[in-house]
């Protein structure tokens, strides 16, 4: 057999699949030449940038701290025709991605420039600031399916509510996005006023993986692989998770909407029994959670679903879909990634058209508004 | 067992790849170490093309610190998510009575034989001096 994809596919899956059309949350764009973005910075930090460059918290100059799989952590057939790199030509994305897949919108997650990792913070500011203009022009202008979100680097509070105000006056930006490693843990309170103001304007908090804030990305150290540094990815999503929840910040901003990006969804049934059992032994020390941990997970947090866990069973990944919730979900690609997730076949248990509908459109087009 | 007449042997270099469109399916067929090798090219994980694919060695460790590297080019990384399958027979790495990319029979032949069969007139204009691909499916 050629097609080992191993699951039965249901009658009303398959004619739900020609009708619906795909919101992907996260989709990454690349910068395919330094003027595009230059064009945006001030002088002084044109001059900076060829001049010293990024700072990081990594030991070598311009790498990261691990190895990667493939050139650029991109699909091998990502790279545009036109040169530059994977995810740097719309007009590549469109053929390849956008529109035989039917994507009905793309929500831009920009990693280029170690955006959020930079250590000189005035600097790291200002090219958030630009890459925040770069994705209108050239992106959300030339291809309305195209969503900016406003980057804004936790660590210069200030600079990030100017920058979330400022975005926020131009009103076509769907998210806020924030780093998963910064200095402290999400949930302190340096970082409330960001989640005050993300409330009052009703935009969603994006938290995607990545960054080198400085300190390991394990709670057991620096991991010797690339393999297990990837692994750390969820770890870190659920120490995020601990920490917004048990600070209390769904509890003080209630109607503040928290999105985490390409964490996938595993992990989550276990950290919040966990931090519902000891909810119940440690209620004392967290007086400011009215309710058990789990609650506001399940009403505060959102999660996309790449990379998709594969259990050898696929009755395991159906029974993680309903302990985390269908109405949690929300379906990303990662394109152009090397792990990106293909919406017709990332899935290897079957879905209902009713949760077909919430995961790949619905629970996207309601969160964000679209 | 239809047989398909897809190339010359020159067509397709050392260490590349071409892929062919034989009754409605994109094959592969990669020369590897003197050999051609025919998958279809697609795989079974979540559909990616395999002609993108690296041609990497079958890379093993019988104990920590020691390592073999052996069958150099003819295990293909998928380029999205780097499973490993056997160019010979389309067996992945990882779960080899599981998961494999579906592999056809691949012969080499002269055109001077070829000449000789009932294929000549139909697809290719067929030279006698030349060596051909031929995929059966």
């Amino acid at each position: 057999m050629s097609d080992v994809i191993d699951r039965p596919i249901l009658a009303e899956e398959v004619a739900a699949q020609s009708r619906l059309r795909i919101i992907d949350c996260d989709v990454h764009p690349s910068i395919h030449a330094h003027a595009d973005i230059e064009q945006f910075l001030p002088k002084r930090w044109q001059e900076h940038l060829r001049t010293y460059g990024s700072h990081l918290r990594t030991p070598y100059i311009g790498t990261t701290p691990y190895p990667r799989s493939s050139p650029l952590i991109a699909r091998r057939d990502a790279w545009p025709p036109t040169g530059g790199p994977p995810g740097s030509d719309l007009d590549f994305m469109r053929k390849q991605h956008l529109d035989p897949l039917d994507i009905e919108y793309g929500i831009l997650q920009v990693l280029d420039l170690f955006i959020f990792s930079q250590q000189n913070l005035e600097f790291g500011a200002a090219i958030q600031r630009a890459i925040n203009d770069w994705q209108l022009a050239f992106w959300s202008d030339r291809d309305p399916r195209l969503k900016a979100s406003i980057l804004a680097g936790q660590d210069d509070t200030a600079f990030a509510i100017a920058e979330i105000e400022r975005c926020a006056k131009i009103g076509r930006y769907v998210q806020i996005n924030v780093c998963p490693r910064a200095n402290e843990p999400l949930g302190r309170r340096r970082y409330w006023p960001i989640y005050a103001r993300a409330q009052e304007l009703g935009l969603p908090l994006g938290i995607h993986v990545g960054g080198y804030g400085g300190h390991a990305p394990t709670g057991g150290g620096w991991p010797s692989y690339y393999v297990e540094e990837h692994q750390s990815n969820a770890h870190t999503m659920a120490a995020q998770l601990t920490s917004l929840v048990l600070e209390g910040v769904p509890e003080r901003f209630p109607n503040l909407k928290i999105v985490f990006i390409e964490g996938s969804f595993g992990w989550i049934p276990s950290a919040t029994w966990r931090m519902d059992r000891h909810f119940e032994a440690f209620r004392s020390e967290v007086p400011h959670l009215k309710r058990r941990p789990s609650e506001y997970v399940k009403e505060h947090f959102w999660f996309t679903t790449q990379p998709i866990d594969e259990p050898d069973e696929a009755k395991h990944l159906r029974s993680l879909i309903e302990w985390v919730g269908v109405d949690r979900l929300l379906f990303s690609s990662d394109y152009p990634h090397w792990d990106f997730d293909d919406p017709r076949y990332a899935f290897k248990t079957p879905l209902t058209e009713t949760e077909r509908r919430k995961i790949f459109n619905g629970n996207a087009r309601a969160l964000y508004r679209l | 067992m239809a047989r398909h007449i897809v190339a010359r042997t020159s067509e397709i270099p050392p260490g590349g790849n071409k892929v062919f469109g034989v009754e409605g399916r994109d094959i592969v067929v990669f020369h590897v170490n003197g050999e051609f090798f025919a998958l279809l090219n697609r795989c079974p994980h979540e559909g990616a093309p395999l002609e993108k694919a690296a041609c990497v060695a079958r890379l093993t460790s019988p104990e920590p610190g020691v390592y073999q590297r052996s069958r150099v080019g003819e295990l293909l990384r998928c380029p999205w998510h780097g499973w490993e399958f056997d160019m010979r027979n389309g067996q992945s790495y990882f779960d080899p009575k599981r998961v494999k990319v579906r592999s056809y029979p691949v012969a080499v032949e002269s055109g001077e034989e070829l000449q000789k069969g009932p294929y000549v007139a139909e697809t290719f204009p067929v030279h006698v001096e030349d060596s051909y691909v031929i995929i059966e499916t």
